[in-house]
């Protein structure tokens, strides 16, 4: 089974993945899936009847509110970096955690580097599919490099306008 | 001025940090340039023509003597002895080794310098009026807000891979010198009748390719509300913004391609969503307003008989004080600037030796307090007019004295062919050979204020767009050629100029803007700038005389 790198609790640790990708032209395998916007759109409610759980892929380009509804059911969110120079994923992410309150997995997938582990972390990502071959220390560490941040964000750290207030 | 806490020490050490480890992958072969590239870029360092260029911030265009003197110190250490002031308020090197690069982001760090965000699609450094402090026009001190935004944007994990870079400016002054309106975002303090402080907020300007003069989307902001807007504003622009095409990718052309009204409903839409838990709260502005406290002023008379009697006796102090030395909000002080525009040099370029001068007078005759415009100058923005004859003296001894501020000499230029990898033409030579042409003082301030801006190549990083006079170099089959527009300016009567005619060879453009200037000289009525003569007639005496000229 592949591996994926997922933050729980804190802590980073490689995850075995129990979630198939399937393309839109693809014959749905049984067991747990990840799909596209339109094919959850058009097969979603079936699916989750069927007992499995089901993820959404979403597309740079798409807007993940298209979700809103249904995200108590979805397990899972994979947001797609086309390119890694593609930051709309990390809108994406928060409006994901801070605006809809989503509470299951928010997967970075695609152009995946661990340069940006600190930002995706901060806007609610908590599993990766890296592409630079990294490791779970290589996030760890690149996710610890910064005692402090300026803003709020997803991830509930406490921002430096706030910590200097105590 | 702000005074960094631990919180940003840390913050730079743990920048600095990263980037020693990056460039050491880099430099054993772990990373390949493609893959170093957009690292080294979110530290300021571009491979250039010839070497490492490094980008060092500004913020706000701040800085104090110890700062100062450390730029001078690196500038001689590991460049060639100088350094280069942007029009970004920033310093560039343009002779740097990439193996030093860590030890250079160390030494800014000790003196709570950094390169963080001056390049990359990102927020890069907050722009901000250079008189701030200093002058009685401005409503409050946007440093204050600049300082909190360079926090706000430092690392920001949503907005640091936006579809293009992203660039801000404040201004709480009717004069604007920060070229706000040609922002991405540009800001203007207001006040409301009510006393509340506030924003007019400007959106989509910008030069490159398609030059667009900013709309305002919202004539009041609340002040304490200025972040939470901001995040509004980036979020609109971070999804919808172009990503297709990076010549198209700026705030500009969405703004324009969904109209401004448009533009303005879906940030205050998102905004509402958005909230206020992202605003700053008032114990952090306060400490922040705090450290801008103003500064202890004595009280002088408003006429200083050492700076009378150095006017009366040497012509040469007489016309630094008329076109260098601006009013102070109290009496008995200038705000003081210093040309880095000396006929025959490199527009913006400074020598170790001459930061190390400014340095000193900072410190013995201005509060310590030294800004960058981003016109290209320097300012010391408190100094006694009963010191005013020993700060002339002592900047005429380091070649820093040259009284041509906002004249025809006092020309922006971007480093062109010379140094920059994407220019198509050459622009200090161009700025040396028209300020050649203006090296008679009395004629140069015979024509008054006279903004000649130019750039090596349509990304417009010399603001030709905005020039009273704006010249862009082309390339024609491998020469160099120049187009030339008038009527432009980046100020709060912004405006895009205007196409004179067919581009130029490289050895006829300073003999243009002569010929320019000479018919402006006929034409003017009394009290007229080049920019006022030029709105009134219309290009066609101008381009009359330039191409009779010609053939």
């Amino acid at each position: 089974m592949p591996t994926y790198i997922r933050l729980r609790g804190g802590v980073f640790g490689l995850a075995e993945d129990g979630f198939t990708t399937v393309a839109d032209d693809e014959v749905l395998p049984p067991g747990d899936v990840i799909v596209s916007l339109t094919r959850f759109q058009a097969d979603g409610e079936r699916l989750l009847s069927e007992g499995r759980q089901v993820g959404v892929r979403i597309a740079s380009d798409e807007a993940v509110e298209a979700l809103a509804y249904d995200l108590p059911q979805i397990a899972v969110v994979a947001l797609e970096y086309p390119k890694f120079r593609d930051g709309r994923a990390f809108t994406s992410a928060r409006v994901l955690r801070e605006r809809l309150g989503f509470k299951g997995e928010v997967r970075a997938v695609g152009d995946v580097l661990r340069t940006q582990a600190g930002f995706m972390v901060r806007c609610g990502f908590d599993a990766f599919e890296p592409a630079d071959g990294s490791s779970v220390e290589d996030w760890d560490r690149a996710t610890r490099r910064f005692r402090h941040v300026y803003q709020r964000a997803a991830d509930g750290r406490v921002p430096a306008f706030e910590a200097r207030g105590v | 001025m702000y005074r960094y806490d631990t919180i940003d020490r840390e913050m730079l050490a743990d920048r600095s940090a990263e980037f020693r480890e990056q460039v050491e992958r880099r430099l054993a072969g772990d990373l390949a340039e493609d893959q170093f590239k957009p690292l080294r870029l979110m530290n300021g360092l571009y491979l250039q023509l010839h070497a490492y260029m490094l980008r060092v911030a500004i913020p706000y265009g701040a800085l104090n003597p110890t700062q100062l003197r450390k730029l001078a110190w690196i500038g001689r250490t590991y460049d060639k002895g100088y350094g280069h002031f942007t029009t970004r308020q920033n310093l560039q090197f343009h002779w740097i080794k990439l193996a030093d690069t860590p030890d250079i982001l160390d030494h800014l760090a000790s003196v709570d310098m950094h390169a963080i965000q001056t390049s990359g699609n990102c927020i890069r450094n907050i722009t901000a009026d250079p008189y701030a402090g200093a002058t009685a026009e401005e409503i409050d001190d946007p440093r204050v807000w600049a300082e909190a935004m360079r926090q706000w944007s430092t690392l920001h994990p949503e907005f640091s891979f936006l579809p293009r870079k992203f660039k801000i400016a404040i201004t709480a002054a009717p004069k604007d010198r920060t070229a706000a309106k040609v922002h991405d975002i540009g800001l203007v303090v207001r006040r409301a009748r009510d006393g509340q402080l506030g924003f007019e907020v400007m959106v989509g300007g910008g030069m490159g390719r398609t030059p667009y003069i900013g709309s305002t989307i919202r004539e009041f902001l609340p002040a304490n509300r200025l972040f939470s807007y901001l995040e509004a504003i980036l979020r609109v622009y971070n999804r919808h913004g172009r990503r297709d095409n990076s010549y198209k990718a700026r705030i500009k052309i969405l703004v324009a391609a969904l109209g401004a009204e448009e533009f303005a409903r879906q940030v205050e839409a998102e905004w509402e969503k958005v909230g206020a838990s992202v605003d700053l709260p008032d114990t952090e502005l306060a400490r922040i307003r705090g450290a801008f406290a103003p500064m202890s002023f004595e009280t002088l008379p408003a006429v200083s008989e050492a700076h009378e009697a150095a006017k009366a006796s040497d012509p040469a102090y007489a016309r630094f004080v008329r076109n260098n030395v601006k009013p102070h909000k109290k009496a008995g002080y200038g705000i003081v600037e210093i040309s880095l525009k000396t006929v025959g040099e490199t527009p913006g370029d400074a020598t170790a030796e001459q930061m190390e001068a400014v340095a000193d007078l900072a410190e013995r005759y201005g509060q310590d307090d030294i800004r960058v415009t981003h016109e290209q100058n320097l300012v010391l923005p408190h100094v006694r007019l009963d010191d005013l004859p020993s700060v002339h003296a002592a900047l005429r001894a380091a070649g820093l004295a040259s009284a041509n501020i906002n004249l025809a000499s006092d020309i922006i230029a971007c480093p062109g062919l010379d140094y920059c990898a994407l220019a198509n033409a050459r622009s200090i030579s161009v700025a040396q050979h028209i300020a050649q042409k203006f090296a008679d003082p009395d004629r140069a301030e015979r024509v008054g204020e006279l903004k000649i801006k130019i750039s090596g190549c349509i990304n417009a990083c010399g603001h030709h767009h905005v020039g009273h006079i704006g010249i862009l170099g082309v390339d024609k089959k491998g020469e160099e050629f120049y187009q030339l527009t008038l009527g432009g300016s980046g100020a709060e009567d912004a405006a895009v100029g205007q196409a004179l005619g067919p581009a130029l060879p490289y050895d006829r453009v300073a003999d243009a803007v002569d010929t320019l200037v000479e018919t402006y000289l006929r034409e003017r009525h009394d009290g007229e700038r080049f920019l006022d003569t030029f709105r009134r007639t219309g290009v066609a005496p101008f381009k009359e005389a330039v191409y009779a000229d010609v053939h």
